[in-house]
């Protein structure tokens, strides 16, 4: 699949970006539990914003779980809204 | 209709003293049993450190209490919250609806699997019959 970026060059800079799955098919638990946050926190770079899944590699409908077990976490200031 | 399941989390404010925190553990789940729910299971976390700071405060102690009932005793139970000035957050989930699907996922995912390896089972036999006839 890499091989693409091996002809970006050819292309100039009208070749569209192309991100790499960080962690392609992730297995995500049937329930996410909201207090885990040593699970979450996989899925929060440093800035502390959700990781989009393009980069988290995981299905839609474990996105959207994920995003509301993580909700409730920052709620209950498990985990950060904002980083510096 | 006690049949729901929440999950009922609140910090307290850190510079409350251990009794008071434990009266107020007892307290709530008196009420509970009063308003006709039952506590599951009561887990006194203990003291975290604050993702972000709440009411200038940098530490909370957490308490997390699993209920079964009908609701009510949520209503009651989030009203007396709110007057209450110890705690400095609280948060109920109802959980036993994703809990549900959850299992429900799991079910299906092992009645595949062993779908698969019934399948298999049959199928290995007559691959090792034919090798041996030819």
């Amino acid at each position: 699949m890499d091989a693409v970026l091996g002809n970006e060059e050819e292309f100039g800079d009208k070749m569209p970006r192309r991100y790499q799955r960080r962690r392609p098919r992730q297995v995500v638990p049937d329930y996410i539990d909201w207090k885990d946050v040593d699970y979450l926190r996989q899925f929060i770079p440093e800035r502390g914003k959700i990781m989009p899944r393009r980069i988290s590699g995981i299905t839609a409908k474990d996105q959207r779980r994920l995003a509301t077990a993580i909700k409730r976490a920052r709620s209950m200031a498990m985990l950060p809204f904002v980083t510096e | 209709m006690a049949n729901r399941t929440y999950e009922v989390m609140y910090i307290i404010d850190p510079e409350t003293d251990a009794e008071k925190i434990a009266k107020l553990n007892e307290a709530v789940g008196s009420l509970i049993e009063k308003e006709g729910g039952t506590v599951v299971r009561m887990d006194d976390v203990g003291r975290k450190i604050l993702a972000y700071p709440i009411n200038k405060k940098n530490e909370g102690h957490y308490v997390l209490f699993e209920i079964e009932g009908s609701g009510q005793e949520i209503l009651e139970l989030e009203r007396r919250m709110r007057v209450n000035d110890m705690i400095i957050r609280f948060m109920t989930v109802r959980v036993d609806e994703d809990r549900k699907k959850a299992t429900k996922m799991r079910m299906k995912r092992e009645a595949k699997a062993a779908r698969r390896a019934t399948f298999r089972k049959t199928e290995e036999p007559a691959v090792e019959v034919a090798e041996v006839q030819e």
